[in-house]
């Protein structure tokens, strides 16, 4: 559809929601992500039945966990859209950029970037 | 098996907040099946501390392991070349490993990371129910293969007590009243005459009552 | 029939008299007078009190030590002992902590749970149950003996009861449960308070058919309503508890400052009904908080004076 999305956006193509692991949300941020989004189909559409409401769950646990440590639990949110929705997908895409922007950088970033200058290189 | 369920995260960072090199150590076995100590959570846990660490502004090093089982010394000995590069040990196994870990590795602060609960079976992913407190006398055969101390409140031997009702123990409606199913197989087995026997007095001396209990077995001893 | 015991409760009921117990609360806290005022309210028109033992799992002075007022004052009591708190040393101990005072009649309980009480967080104990008490104090009494085997000194001799409902869950247990009672020992039997007297009489019927009655004075329990809201409560809110419609209406028919003496009178009627039927050999009439009800039930159902024996 050639509809502009946020460059500050990294996409991570998975066949469904449902593939998604608690620990890959969690170790984006672990990484130094400021927010992860996950999209999926809508909710009752899941093209492998119950996939998004399984990474429904994942996501609250991720909030509840980000929260706990300091991070943020609203660095991390569910979308349901339907794989025709280009626009709704860039509108959401925007949305979540802007509420990071005004978040601010992810907490861990400053160690992280400290550590990267310490041992002059990539981690 | 050992039914835990994991612990608190706040509970866990309050614990370790002040160490510099940590272990997650989790086992393969009873809280892998329910899914508060196996491998996926000890990878689970790792990430949520180092994150803690990393917005704290301070750099630890935290590993991950999990080991086959915590509760035999040929398994706890597998980390022994690596168990001096740590201060402390989380050991998300239940209250055994937590133990035998801490008896192995006695250099080392070791945590608990899960609540150890009961000995229990899997109704359904994400459920699991008490079912045996080991008292260390086995009464099933009287009591149409149904625990009247761990599946009654009062654990009575000669139930049930007046609060039962609608099958339901007096303390929640959702726990099941002990006697009601007892009575319920008894009687699908044509058994109902048992139910007049009164059960003896129950000798709890070989329950925790006695003290740490422990087995010998002289036929397989070495 | 012989008494095995001093009891007053069984020399009334092995003469063939109707006996007529009630119940009396303790304090939650150390005054004895509590005790006395309710106990004097009901003296002449019983022919024993029975005192509960941290009923509903709420502390209060111990059963024992408000048994003892009750004696000291010549009253006799019916020492009511759960197994959820005590283990079978102190069970044992207190069995003839109450001997020592001469207290002759026990009623053996589970007891509620801990969790409906203050102490929710607290252990049970449940070393032995209820049947097994029985069990215990029928040995204490009859071989004088420990249940370690050893020797008592002056054993107790104590009336033995337990309760029974005949309302209770599972219904396939109801009268072999009483049989069970009965072959652990026990001598009476108050059952929880009745108002469906039909399923009460066939509860009856059922037990006089297996020659439990033979065995073992019951006495029908009977609580008398205070309105319609109590009614409406007890039947929905209680576990245990059949209140027919026809009871509820019954208080819901007559305006609310009417309600307790419709209370009262059906507790009368209740009373003149089941003395007809056989194998009913006396009345618990629980008047909790309401004490002072006792004496116009007893009076009214034509069991005042209390016989001499």
């Amino acid at each position: 559809m050639r509809l502009s999305y946020p460059t500050d956006i990294r996409i991570v193509r998975v066949p469904c929601t449902g593939k998604v692991d608690l620990i890959h949300i969690l170790r984006a941020f672990e990484k130094g992500a400021d927010g992860v989004s996950v999209v999926g189909c809508m909710e009752g559409d899941c093209h492998y039945n119950s996939g998004n409401f399984r990474a429904k769950k994942r996501v609250d646990q991720a909030r509840k966990i980000l929260d706990t440590v300091g991070i943020g639990a609203e660095r991390v949110r569910m979308y349901n859209l339907s794989s025709s929705e280009g626009p709704r997908f860039a509108q959401y895409a925007e949305e979540m950029a802007e509420m990071i922007r005004e978040l601010g950088p992810n907490p861990v970033r400053k160690t992280l970037q400290r550590e990267n200058h310490q041992t002059g290189g990539e981690r | 098996m050992i039914v835990a369920d994991k612990k608190p995260l706040e509970e866990i960072i309050e614990q370790i907040k002040d160490c510099g090199r940590l272990l997650v150590l989790g086992c393969n076995e009873c809280v892998t099946v329910c899914e508060a100590g196996g491998k996926k959570e000890v990878g689970v846990l790792a990430s949520s501390l180092r994150m803690f660490f990393l917005k704290e502004g301070r750099e630890v090093k935290i590993d991950e392991r999990t080991l086959e089982r915590q509760c035999d010394p040929e398994y706890m000995e597998e980390i022994r070349n690596v168990a001096d590069g740590y201060d402390a040990i989380v050991s998300i196994a239940c209250g055994v490993g937590v133990q035998f870990t801490a008896e192995h590795y006695p250099r080392q602060r070791v945590y608990p990371g899960v609540n150890t609960c009961f000995m229990g079976a899997t109704e359904a992913r994400g459920l699991w129910t008490e079912r045996c407190q080991g008292c260390g006398q086995c009464i099933l055969a009287e009591t149409g293969g149904i625990c009247p101390v761990a599946r009654c409140a009062k654990r009575l031997f000669n139930g049930p007590c007046g609060g039962s009702t609608g099958g339901k123990c007096e303390i929640s409606k959702e726990t099941d009243c002990a006697w009601q199913l007892i009575v319920d197989r008894l009687q699908a087995l044509g058994k109902m005459a048992d139910y007049e026997r009164i059960a003896p007095i129950k000798d709890w001396s070989k329950d925790r009552a006695g003290g740490p209990r422990k087995i010998v077995r002289e036929d397989v001893k070495e | 029939m012989k008494t095995k015991t001093p009891s007053r409760l069984e020399k009334i009921l092995a003469a063939g008299h109707l006996a007529v117990t009630s119940e009396c609360g303790p304090p939650r806290g150390s005054d004895p007078v509590v005790v006395e005022k309710k106990a004097a309210l009901i003296r002449d028109h019983v022919d024993a009190v029975n005192v509960t033992d941290n009923q509903t799992s709420m502390t209060r002075m111990c059963s024992l030590a408000a048994c003892i007022r009750l004696k000291q004052m010549g009253v006799e009591p019916v020492l009511q002992m759960v197994t959820r708190d005590r283990n079978r040393i102190a069970l044992q101990s207190d069995i003839l902590g109450a001997a020592c005072f001469d207290i002759y009649n026990i009623l053996c309980l589970s007891g509620d749970h801990q969790s409906f009480g203050d102490c929710a967080r607290g252990q049970n104990v449940h070393d032995i149950d209820s049947m097994q008490l029985l069990q215990t104090v029928r040995r204490m009494r009859d071989e004088g003996k420990f249940l370690g085997g050893d020797d008592i000194g002056r054993p107790p001799q104590m009336f033995v009861g337990a309760a029974a409902n005949p309302f209770a869950d599972p219904y396939e247990i109801r009268v072999p449960r009483l049989a069970k009672k009965a072959a652990a020992g026990a001598e009476f039997i108050q059952t929880q308070c009745i108002y469906n007297l039909e399923k009460f009489e066939q509860w009856m019927a059922e037990a006089r058919d297996r020659g439990i009655t033979e065995k073992v004075y019951i006495l029908a329990g009977l609580t008398p309503m205070k309105s319609a809201g109590m009614a409406r409560y007890m039947k929905n809110r209680v576990p245990g508890m059949d209140v027919p419609d026809e009871v509820v209406q019954r208080m819901a028919d007559v305006p609310k400052e009417k309600q307790p003496q419709a209370g009262i009178d059906m507790c009368v009627e209740a009373i003149e009904r089941l003395k007809e039927v056989k194998g009913v050999a006396g009345f618990h009439v629980m008047a909790i908080e309401w004490e002072e009800k006792v004496p116009e039930i007893v009076e009214r159902a034509g069991l005042f004076p209390r016989p001499e024996v």
